[in-house]
């Protein structure tokens, strides 16, 4: 072999090597999480029930999640907003002082850049001509009905507006009814609703979309068999990708690893979860009942560009208010200083009136790929 | 002083080109081509290159081996609309699916699985005609079928997955999709769905032989290496003949493990753990589903999972509270 060809292959093989070792320390240093971690146990000793933290990361979650000050409270003496003000349709109850506190706090936690006029026409503040203040209302009936009606989920600490807006117009985690990447169509497969990487299920190849059959829709989510030999569970195997989806998702969402709500040798089973799976369980049917009953309601209202692909609404899932924490804002409760947003809406009538500006009707519920279930 | 080493070796051993031995008309030896040597071959192992057979039943293999790829990869190259950067970046995760439980064991259209039981049957036909080949090959060449019976244990897994399973469970969406990631996936949900395929006793075995095969693998290939300096890479001979390298391999084995294994022994204990890796395995599979819906409660009735003590009291299942939403 000539001297040439000697070194070319040695020369060849260093690059190649260099090459490779250049990318996998690249890899390992930005997606891989770097030490030191922290495993906080939770279950039996050995039975490997530890949540996984990593402090850094921490750090920088609590110092995003700051909670504003809340502004000083008002008394409900006085005269009421609905007296005082035309087209007050669901805080009508509450004090002039009270009112106002509420919509200046309100403009602080969804559009503090814009101001008032995001929503209102400042000439006649009573104009809802702004779809967006139909939705804001809509949205303010919303927050009433989970701090009053989904305390299963959300518990004494409740939310408000801040909750998932933190600041900005429109929350930063929302989701849309996901038709998939375009296919050639034709005699090729068609689109199975998964093998495209995404984020929100950490980039695995399973369903794309598990939120709308699960989050929009009710498909049952359960698919392990709670008997030791076969008897009628036809549940599939495509179907529990569809479940693991969804559990990927609540796992990023909450920042948790799986047995913070269940005992992974047996995830099915109810007597080894955790509490938080209680929680969670309220909070899927919380959710099904937001996407249902206020938001895909909104459909007429949302101008074309705030919709999805299929032009249905903009919806809710875990991480719209979760957004990576296990408790949103860390269990900090801002709702106790706004008692106008915790309980039932006072006026049920007008809170379950349409939308005025409502379109013929809401577009059906498209369903892009329901998980399979056997015939 | 350059030295010849087994995997990456300095030395180019260059004989004449040789043609084997004669068949002695035990089946067809229509070798084809001029042989010649590779170089970067040579580094890895023989660097001599052909004649080549490929013969009938190879080359049908080879073509539906071809037709099995050429559907999964349009399909998957199709299913991000023929685009070629994005058919590169998504590969790993793209899939090409069995039909949906609704269709049970019936043809579904091509679109909707119908291409999924196409590339199964040209890749499982591919496999078995290969299996024919490997047999008959042996035989020509009047060896033991040892090797087709090794693969054979790996096709078994192949079509209790594949196919056998599925059609007992009476739906081919039961089956392993094609591609990289989604057929991971499926693994890992097919045991969630199954309750936990750790507590299938098939599957416990399967990870012995696996491991143990890996095990014997290092420790077999460590001990020829290692006795190589007294010929020991003449296995064949040291079965026969045992010379100085069988018996101080023999000895540092009984002195490091308590036990040697003869020089032709090793190889069926090698044999027989590959092979039961695949043969449990299939078995633990083939019992999923069919015979056993919950592996983990299965366990539980069967003492087979440990009781540890409640850790968060008695959590209830929400859904079968009085009044409980759906």
């Amino acid at each position: 072999m000539s001297d040439y060809l000697k070194q070319g292959i040695i020369y060849g093989a260093t690059l190649i090597g260099v090459t490779a070792a250049t990318l996998i320390g690249i890899t390992t240093f930005t997606k891989l999480q770097h030490p030191p971690v922290t495993a906080v146990q939770r279950g039996f000793r050995g039975t490997a029930i530890a949540q996984i933290y990593d402090p850094a990361e921490l750090a920088a979650e609590k110092a995003a999640s700051k909670v504003p000050l809340s502004l000083p409270p008002v008394g409900a003496a006085g005269v009421k907003a609905s007296v005082a003000y035309k087209n007050v349709r669901v805080l009508g109850n509450l004090s002039v002082g009270q009112f106002t506190r509420l919509m200046v706090s309100i403009t602080n936690w969804v559009a503090p850049k814009q101001g008032c006029a995001y929503c209102h026409n400042v000439a006649n503040m009573a104009d809802d001509a702004n779809y967006t203040k139909i939705v804001a209302r809509r949205m303010i009936q919303m927050t009433q009905n989970i701090n009053g009606n989904w305390q299963s989920h959300v518990q004494n600490v409740g939310v408000t507006c801040y909750t998932c807006h933190g600041g900005n117009p429109v929350p930063k985690n929302i989701w849309f009814n996901n038709p998939g990447p375009e296919s050639a169509g034709g005699l090729a497969e068609t689109q199975t609703g998964m093998a495209h990487p995404t984020e929100r299920i950490n980039y695995s190849s399973l369903p794309y979309d598990p939120f709308t059959p699960f989050l929009e829709q009710d498909h049952d989510i359960r698919v392990q068999s709670t008997t030791a030999l076969p008897t009628n569970d036809l549940s599939s195997i495509k179907e529990t990708e569809w479940t693991y989806a969804l559990m990927i998702h609540f796992s990023q969402s909450l920042g948790v690893n799986c047995t913070y709500c269940h005992n992974s040798r047996a995830l099915g089973n109810w007597a080894e979860s955790s509490p938080a799976r209680v929680t969670a369980w309220y909070g899927i049917r919380m959710v099904r009942d937001l996407n249902n009953h206020y938001l895909d309601p909104l459909n007429g209202v949302f101008p074309a560009y705030r919709k999805g692909e299929l032009g249905d609404s903009p919806k809710i899932y875990c991480a719209t208010c979760h957004q990576g924490i296990y408790k949103p804002l860390f269990g900090v409760s801002m709702v106790k200083t706004f008692p106008e947003l915790q309980g039932p809406p006072a006026s049920t009538a007008a809170a379950l009136e349409p939308p005025k500006a409502a379109a013929p009707a809401p577009a059906p519920i498209p369903a892009p790929a329901p998980p399979p279930k056997k015939s | 002083m350059a030295e010849y080493q087994n995997i990456f070796t300095r030395i180019q051993v260059r004989g004449p080109i040789y043609a084997g031995t004669p068949l002695e008309g035990r089946g067809p030896n229509n070798r084809l081509g001029t042989p010649s040597f590779n170089h970067l071959f040579g580094r890895l192992g023989d660097a001599q290159v052909g004649p080549i057979y490929l013969g009938t039943l190879g080359l049908a293999s080879i073509i539906c081996g071809f037709i099995a790829f050429e559907i999964i990869g349009l399909n998957m190259w199709a299913s991000v609309n023929w685009d070629p950067v994005q058919f590169l970046r998504q590969l790993p995760w793209l899939a090409l699916e069995p039909p949906a439980p609704s269709y049970g064991l019936h043809f579904p259209p091509l679109a909707q699985g119908g291409w999924w039981l196409m590339a199964g049957f040209f890749l499982t036909t591919s496999i078995l005609l290969w299996w024919v080949r490997i047999y008959r090959r042996a035989r020509a060449l009047g060896l033991g079928s040892h090797t087709a019976w090794a693969f054979a244990a790996a096709i078994w897994l192949y079509l209790v997955l594949g196919f056998i399973r599925p059609l007992l469970m009476g739906s081919w969406a039961e089956a392993v999709p094609f591609g990289i990631f989604p057929h991971l996936d499926w693994t890992a949900a097919f045991s969630l769905r199954y309750g936990n395929l750790f507590y299938n006793p098939f599957h416990m075995l399967s990870i012995v032989f696996l491991y143990g095969s890996t095990l014997l693998f290092a420790m077999h290939g460590a001990t020829v290496l290692a006795t190589s300096r007294f010929g020991a890479e003449r296995e064949l001979e040291q079965i026969a003949d045992r010379g100085t390298a069988f018996e101080r391999g023999g000895l540092f084995w009984r002195w490091t493990m308590g036990f040697n294994a003869t020089a032709e022994s090793i190889h069926r204990w090698a044999w027989w753990f590959a092979v039961l890796c695949p043969l449990t395995g299939g078995l633990g599979i083939l019992l999923t589903g069919t015979v056993v819906d919950n592996w983990y409660l299965w366990g539980t009735h069967h003492g087979l999972v440990p009781v540890y003590p409640p850790s968060w009291g008695t959590i209830i299942d929400p859904a079968t509270l009085p009044g409980a939403p759906k």
